[in-house]
């Protein structure tokens, strides 16, 4: 079939070196050119910060790979759009400036307003839709909406027929159709790389600059944005490094090559390691990787007389039973979709299909609820064979929809920048109102350091609170917080809950800290890891998708039935069960080694408890402090669980025993 | 006892939090649904790998139950084995172990739809049992009375505080109580589905298991279980 292929062409291949997409790819590559030995390979992007990493990953290891690189063209015309009004002091959704946006919009033929999150787009979409009083045509784009629905957007688009779309990171790549000739992103970008990604979507001729104007949600994003402005006229992009392949893409291109025959481990191997994010990749963690695809590689062998795969008399590896290529093949790909519930205008029979709804949100839902999807407010009115019925709701506020996109956090290098501004004895290049708050922070207590770490512990609302200002980004101040309360709930410091943002956490308690060095001691966090992991959420969540792409859990079979949710078991238990049973399990090193990396982000902690040493410097004030207040009005307030939650538990269900007037 | 006292048909029992039943006038320990050997059926109907110590894991608690409760009789309420060829292919120390809990008790294998049929185990066969005022058969029939009965895996879902909270329940009216899954790899149907809410009567209580059973109204399908805690 690829006989004759000469030459295979990556574009936008910057983002594929992010994710698991790209590893995929990469195996692919390897093993088309196995096929065809004279293919040629070409990557191209023009958002790379570090053209040799990401030559690594497209050449054929170890061979070398020629870059070339072009001419960057005009610098682009990006701006922070001025408000009026000074944007609030927290909160993401940047409704503080549609008034003037909307005069942008006048002003520009097409515009494309960027949001990082669903959530976010489709509140922003209802709100400027509400403020459109001169009507103009705008339209709504993002990656939960059904997707006739965002055709119809992309082809009215093509036509001209749009002034406006407000969107998110769906319209990122490859869409450079249309006259767009602004870009608006709303909320910091967290991301330079990102932005200036964006930013590309504007004015695709070669020679004309790109015009963008970014949108600050809150206070504090103001100096994050002013410091992305600067770090894109610096030309400097930011990228974490990605480390080795992850293995379940590993497990899964096994599964798939013994789809299409019998196959020899060793030329496997050669195969595998010929993929630059695999160049890494031991004998031995290839080999457990073909274990677990053949038993499951588990220390209780259980599975002799009913392997996947076989190894045959002549050495060769084969499926055991050649109907599992069915299976194996329908769940392909390493695109870990939330478990979504279709959402659908309730009629006899199937109305309009609206878009998808995340399933632990639609579990929130009584009828009688509203949110909003496609930037109409429906109404929930129940769920019918898995879809998520709704009717028409004019009028009524929504509840906020929760289907989040993904939370970026905000990237090591753009943190840095920050902390750095910090540093500046005034801000000529801030709005006043930010430079004011900037100066009082100053004046009442110190500005964040870099290299330092500053804690302020304050009392408000009968609580001792602690922020802790980490700039770790969100992810890893998360993570931080929870071991945190963990090791005070040790010392017997009675922490109560936690938030985390971009830049801090916030803790509340009962008692205050008093020596931080001992909190911060890096051991003994590590070792708070690895207890607090072990039933941790975010671990769950990782091995879920590490298990589904590598073929432990399937997410389409074709024996699947309606009603089939009775007969299974959700993918917690399955980890629960490995770690109490088989905790060094493959499955469970790969779940490990992403969520370190991933949503845990443990190495943005060490790196930051490395930079800062002892270097700590706690201050005790009588209130709320300018830098703390806004974290005050932040949502994701995190309740330290255990026998907390026992306790609401029990009283909340007398509560609706006695409401329902039965006897408990 | 860490359980939820309650009555069924005039004869008072313990729902445990470990989602086993306790008749302590009858010594009587109930558990439902163990499913054991799924891990072995997955991989020969789905080849599918799961880890396969989800018999480890059941059989561990029931012991923790047994030993707690001091319990004379044992009634399994069907759905025991995963099927009849998972019951054939269990480890030998996995048998050994069933025997040695079996040992000084009076032990019933009710039949559940999963596993019909004669069972090389010891034990009394049965399609259901009587005691007293009650009656133990796998799946619940329309005109049961002190009728305790497993098979729908039932959970209830309550909302607190912006979360839910999901976990296997014990269903309970005058008429019935439904036992929720024992084993390891259930999952579980919830009370607002039309099979459980048409079953149950109105004003039928739902016991949540976990560290502390939580007794609550139980989630139907017409009237959703609302909350305004921490609205």
């Amino acid at each position: 079939m690829f006989k004759g292929l000469k030459r295979v062409i990556v574009d936008e291949i910057h983002a594929l070196a992010e994710s698991k997409r790209g590893d995929q790819l990469f195996l692919a590559l390897a093993r088309l050119q196995s096929l065809c030995p004279d293919l040629k390979r070409v990557g191209l992007s023009a958002t790379v910060e570090d053209p040799q990493a990401i030559a690594h990953l497209l050449a054929r290891h170890p061979d070398p790979c020629d870059i070339l690189l072009a001419d960057p063209g005009p610098a682009p015309d990006i701006r922070m759009l001025v408000t009026q009004e000074a944007p609030p002091w927290s909160g993401s959704g940047g409704k503080y400036a549609i008034p003037a946006v909307l005069e942008e919009i006048k002003k520009h033929k097409t515009t494309l307003i960027f949001h990082n999150t669903r959530a976010q787009a489709e509140l922003y979409f209802h709100n400027i839709w509400l403020a459109n009083d001169d009507g103009l045509p705008i339209g709504i784009h993002h990656g939960s909406l059904d997707r006739q629905q965002r055709e119809k957007v992309e082809q009215a688009m093509v036509r001209g027929d749009l002034r406006a779309i407000v969107c998110t990171g769906s319209l990122d790549l490859g869409i450079d159709w249309g006259d767009v000739d602004l870009v608006i992103q709303i909320g910091a970008p967290k991301n330079v790389k990102r932005l200036v990604q964006r930013i590309g979507r504007a004015n695709h001729r070669y020679n004309a600059p790109s015009k963008a104007l970014l949108v600050p949600a809150n206070r504090f994003e103001v100096v994050e944005c002013v410091a992305a402005l600067q770090a894109v006229q610096a030309g400097e992009l930011d990228g974490e490094p990605r480390g080795k392949g992850p293995r379940d893409v590993v497990c899964q291109h096994i599964l798939i090559t013994a789809c299409a025959g019998p196959f020899d481990a060793d030329a496997l191997f050669t195969e595998v390691t010929g993929a630059g994010a695999y160049s890494t990749l031991t004998r031995a963690e290839f080999d457990d990787c073909l274990t677990f695809c053949a038993t499951g590689g588990y220390a209780l062998r259980a599975y002799d007389q009913w392997q996947r795969l076989l190894q045959r008399p002549d050495g060769l590896w084969q499926l055991r039973d050649p109907r599992a290529s069915r299976n194996i093949r329908m769940n392909i790909g390493t695109i870990q979709d939330t478990d979504t519930l279709k959402v659908r205008m309730k009629r006899a029979r199937g109305g309009k299909p609206l878009g998808e709804i995340e399933e632990g949100f639609a579990a929130t839902l009584s009828k009688g609820d509203t949110f909003l999807i496609g930037g109409q407010i429906v109404r929930y009115e129940g769920l019918r064979d898995l879809t998520v019925e709704v009717s028409r709701d004019a009028g009524k506020k929504p509840k906020i929809a929760t289907f989040l996109g993904t939370k970026f956090a905000t990237s090591t290098q753009l943190s840095a920048r920050i902390l750095k501004k910090f540093q500046q004895a005034s801000w000529p290049e801030l709005p006043p109102h930010t430079a004011d708050w900037l100066a009082l922070q100053r004046k009442v207590s110190r500005l964040p350091e870099p290299g330092r770490l500053l804690i302020e512990s304050f009392p408000h609302d009968g609580h001792v609170h602690t922020a802790i200002y980490g700039f770790a980004g969100r992810n890893a101040m998360q993570t931080l917080g929870l071991l945190l309360t963990k090791r005070m709930e040790e010392l017997g410091l009675n922490p109560l809950g936690f938030l985390a943002t971009d830049y801090a956490t916030l803790i509340w308690g009962l008692d205050k800290i008093t020596d931080p060095n001992a909190l911060f001691e890096i051991n003994a966090l590590r070792t708070g890891l690895e207890t607090w992991l072990a039933g941790n959420a975010v671990m769950k969540r990782t091995f879920r998708a590490c298990a589904t792409i590598a073929g432990l859990i399937q997410r389409n079979t074709p024996q699947q039935r309606k009603s089939g949710r009775q007969a299974t078991f959700s993918s917690d238990i399955l980890y629960d069960t490995l770690h109490k049973y088989d905790p060094d399990h493959v499955m469970m090193q790969i779940t490990r080694e992403e969520a370190m990396k991933g949503l845990i982000d443990f190495s943005r902690i060490e790196d930051m408890v490395a930079r800062v040493g002892t270097r700590i410097d706690l201050i005790e004030l009588n209130r709320v402090t300018p830098l703390a207040a806004p974290l005050f009005l932040e949502v994701g307030r995190v309740p330290v669980k255990g026998m907390a939650e026992e306790k609401l538990l029990a009283a909340e269900a007398a509560r609706l025993m006695a409401t329902a007037g039965l006897p408990s | 006892m860490n359980g939820c006292h309650i009555s069924l048909n005039g004869a008072p029992l313990c729902a445990l939090g470990t989602g086993a039943l306790w008749w302590e006038a009858q010594s009587l320990l109930c558990v439902s649904d163990l499913h054991l050997g799924k891990s072995n059926r997955m991989a020969r109907r789905f080849g599918v790998h799961v880890p396969p110590y989800e018999t480890r894991d059941t059989l561990t608690r029931l012991a923790q139950d047994l030993e707690t409760t001091g319990a004379r009789q044992v009634v399994c309420l069907g759905d025991s084995f995963d099927d009849l060829a998972a019951a054939d292919a269990m480890h030998e120390e996995d048998r050994a172990w069933i025997t040695r809990l079996q040992a000084g008790r009076l032990w019933v294998w009710i039949e559940g739809n999963h596993d019909p049929g004669p069972l090389d185990l010891g034990g009394t066969r049965l399609d259901h049992l009587r005691i007293d005022a009650l009656t133990f058969r796998h799946i619940a029939e329309a005109s049961g009375t002190g009728e305790v009965s497993g098979h729908y895996h039932p959970k209830v879902q309550v909302p607190l505080r912006g979360r839910m909270i999901s976990r296997p329940a014990f269903l309970l009216d005058p008429q019935r109580l439904i036992m929720p899954a024992y084993g390891t790899y259930t999952g579980g149907l919830r009370s607002t589905e039309p099979a459980l809410s048409n079953l149950m009567m109105p004003k039928a209580t739902a016991i949540l298991t976990g560290g502390v059973p939580h007794q609550v109204p139980m989630p139907t399908s017409g009237i959703p279980i609302s909350s305004t805690a921490g609205k």
